[in-house]
């Protein structure tokens, strides 16, 4: 078939982009670079399971789980109310949800740094009221609220993709066989949006817990991340061999996320990622 | 007109209004027990908003309906004794075919064992026994359509609604359907209310047909009455095929079309009036030129089946001739129509 033509450019982009990396990664994980010569060594991979590191691991997932169930029960009804307002109105309050998300990540963490910092807007709002400054940042929550700010759009869309999907014909009938409201969304419209509950899941923990910058930035040093320590080993320590050891993990981690949440609903296929 | 306690359902005065677009108009109608009513128009009649009102789905802008002596005007659909067939199914495709038809029986709270013996019921009913486990889209668009019925009848309803349930089935299956609903409907004596642009459908099933337009009903009657005696043009052009003529009618029972005059057996129109003349393709007889009432030349012949259709041109107008004898294109031939074979209409009766 002549057409195959048209695929090279992907796979020359796959291989020069994605698979050649990951060899690199791998190389890097497995040998070691001191007293001349590549040797290979498991002495990197060993190192990850220090107590440290795998506190900074557990950290990780815990936070991601957190924002990721806090994403969960705040996108789902808003993806709710979205699916159920009148077409004409939609594409505004879309935009709205979906425009934050064309602004870098980082830009908008900073933003949050200028509201939340002791000088900052919050805090002048809240002595305006007469109660007395609040130490926002720097702490757990603000770890949290930032990935969960910055996370969200991506709970919301999926939700909402498959809300739209389910024909209004099904809740009907429904609705004609006696169930009441509740019951019509609890056994027909919960299940049938459960598809997108999953790839909105998938699509904030991953991130969740490769999360760097915004643990940094509004949790200061003491709540490092996974991907924080990933990026101290290449950018402060230039220890490329453990930073790839690090990224190997994680991308370990990455794909049994992905293997769950694909073996947990074999009908997404994709379809409801936005 | 029967008593009204043999009204099970009576709609009174409804208008529905949709942006401005008007979909039903006025609407007055009622439903005895234990018939089979069919809703029969073009799309955009009405005939859906009609189903739908029963339903509980869309609300009248104005006017009552009511249903066993109780107002249901406002009622929710999962109050209403009522369930529904719907067009594409509407089966759910996270459940197999056992709970789509238990669906009803779980939101009722029946106890495991009623609701077994139930859905056992229904699926020997469509004659699904055995398919329980199976999933939705592992069935064929018939055995769906199988599904849906007894999942509206496992809830025991006192009206059963059916929007154009039979329109994504292939012709044959169709037919046997219509065979199968209708005795289903004698069997469990439920009142039917079947929503249809088919008018052979409507024609080999009901028990009462209601011919729509425009949100107002043209005509109310047995299958016999719509066809043999239909009260204006659009029931007849809607109701089988028909030749629409201009004609005048003289006096009782005397019309003249086509240049000449025929006894026919309408009465109390004006004298001279203008009306239009209504005449079914199978009422005309084909015979020698000399013997027939008009005479003409065919025109084309085709073979439908049981019939022969033709088209024979007499001065302007081309009659449409259904015989089961065949004719050769080009000859010239009389044709002949008894007085019951001539329908008057009157001019103002389509707008």
């Amino acid at each position: 078939m002549r057409r195959r033509f048209f695929a090279y450019p992907y796979i020359l982009w796959m291989l020069a982009l994605i698979l050649l990396p990951m060899a690199v990664i791998i190389f890097y994980a497995f040998t070691t670079g001191e007293a001349g010569g590549n040797r290979f060594t498991l002495s990197y991979i060993i190192k990850i399971f220090d107590m440290l590191n795998i506190r900074i691991l557990l950290r990780s997932v815990w936070l991601s789980l957190l924002a990721t169930a806090v994403c969960l029960v705040v996108a789902y009804p808003v993806a709710y109310i979205l699916s159920r307002i009148p077409s004409r109105k939609t594409p505004f309050l879309y935009v709205l949800f979906v425009v934050p998300m064309w602004m870098n990540f980082l830009l908008r963490t900073y933003a949050w740094m200028i509201l939340l910092d002791m000088n900052g807007l919050v805090n002048r709002f809240l002595v305006m009221l007469g109660f007395g400054r609040v130490q926002l940042m720097y702490n757990m929550s603000a770890v949290v609220f930032g990935m969960i700010y910055n996370f969200l759009p991506f709970m919301i869309l999926p939700i909402y993709t498959m809300l739209l999907k389910i024909p209004a014909e099904l809740v009907e009938a429904a609705q004609d066989l006696g169930a009441d409201d509740g019951r019509v969304f609890w056994r027909v419209v919960f299940p049938l949006s459960l598809p997108g509950v999953v790839s909105g899941v998938t699509m904030v923990f991953i991130p969740g817990i490769t999360t760097f910058a915004i643990s940094r930035l509004l949790g200061g040093s003491q709540f490092m991340l996974f991907g924080d320590l990933i990026e101290n080993q290449f950018i402060l320590l230039q220890d490329w061999h453990f930073g790839s050891a690090l990224s190997l993990m994680m991308m370990v981690l990455v794909f049994v996320c992905m293997a769950v949440s694909s073996g947990f609903d074999k009908e997404t296929k994709g379809g409801a990622l936005i | 007109m029967k008593q009204s306690a043999d009204r099970q359902i009576l709609i009174r005065d409804v208008c529905k209004e949709y942006d401005g677009e008007i979909a039903l108009d006025h609407f007055e109608l009622y439903v005895r027990k234990g018939e089979f009513l069919t809703l029969l128009g073009p799309s955009g009649c009405g005939k859906t908003t009609t189903l739908r009102i029963l339903g509980g789905f869309e609300f009248p802008s104005s006017g009552r309906v009511w249903m066993e002596g109780q107002d249901i005007t406002g009622m929710p659909p999962h109050k209403r004794k009522i369930n529904t067939i719907f067009q594409k199914y509407a089966l759910f495709p996270h459940m197999n075919v056992f709970d789509n038809i238990a669906f009803g029986l779980k939101v009722q709270k029946k106890t495991r064992k009623e609701i077994d013996s139930k859905v056992g019921e229904m699926l020997e009913l469509v004659g699904l026994t055995g398919y329980g486990k199976r999933n939705i889209e592992q069935l064929s668009g018939g055995q769906q359509q199988r599904v849906a019925i007894a999942r509206a009848l496992a809830n025991e309803p006192r009206v059963l609604l059916l929007d154009e349930p039979l329109g994504a089935l292939d012709l044959k299956l169709r037919k046997e359907m219509h065979i199968e609903l209708k005795r289903m409907q004698q069997r469990l004596g439920i009142t039917f209310v079947y929503v249809t642009h088919d008018q052979e459908e409507a024609l080999t099933m009901s028990d009462t047909i209601v011919v729509m337009r425009k949100g107002k009903i043209q005509q109310i009657g047995t299958p016999l009455d719509i066809y043999n005696e239909p009260k204006n043009v659009f029931v007849a052009e809607f109701i089988g095929e028909s030749n629409i003529l201009p004609g005048v009618m003289h006096e009782d029972c005397l019309v003249s079309f086509s240049g000449r005059r025929f006894p026919c057996v309408d009465r109390g129109f004006a004298r001279d009036e203008p009306v239009d003349v209504v005449i079914r393709p199978e009422d005309i007889q084909l015979v020698a030129p000399e013997e027939g009432m008009i005479s003409g030349e065919v025109l084309n012949v085709v073979f439908m089946g049981v019939h022969y259709e033709m088209q024979i041109q007499s001065g302007p107008f081309v009659f449409l001739v259904q015989s089961t004898m065949k004719e050769e294109k080009g000859r010239s031939v009389g044709m002949k129509v008894p007085p019951d074979g001539i329908h008057i209409m009157r001019k103002d009766a389509l707008s």
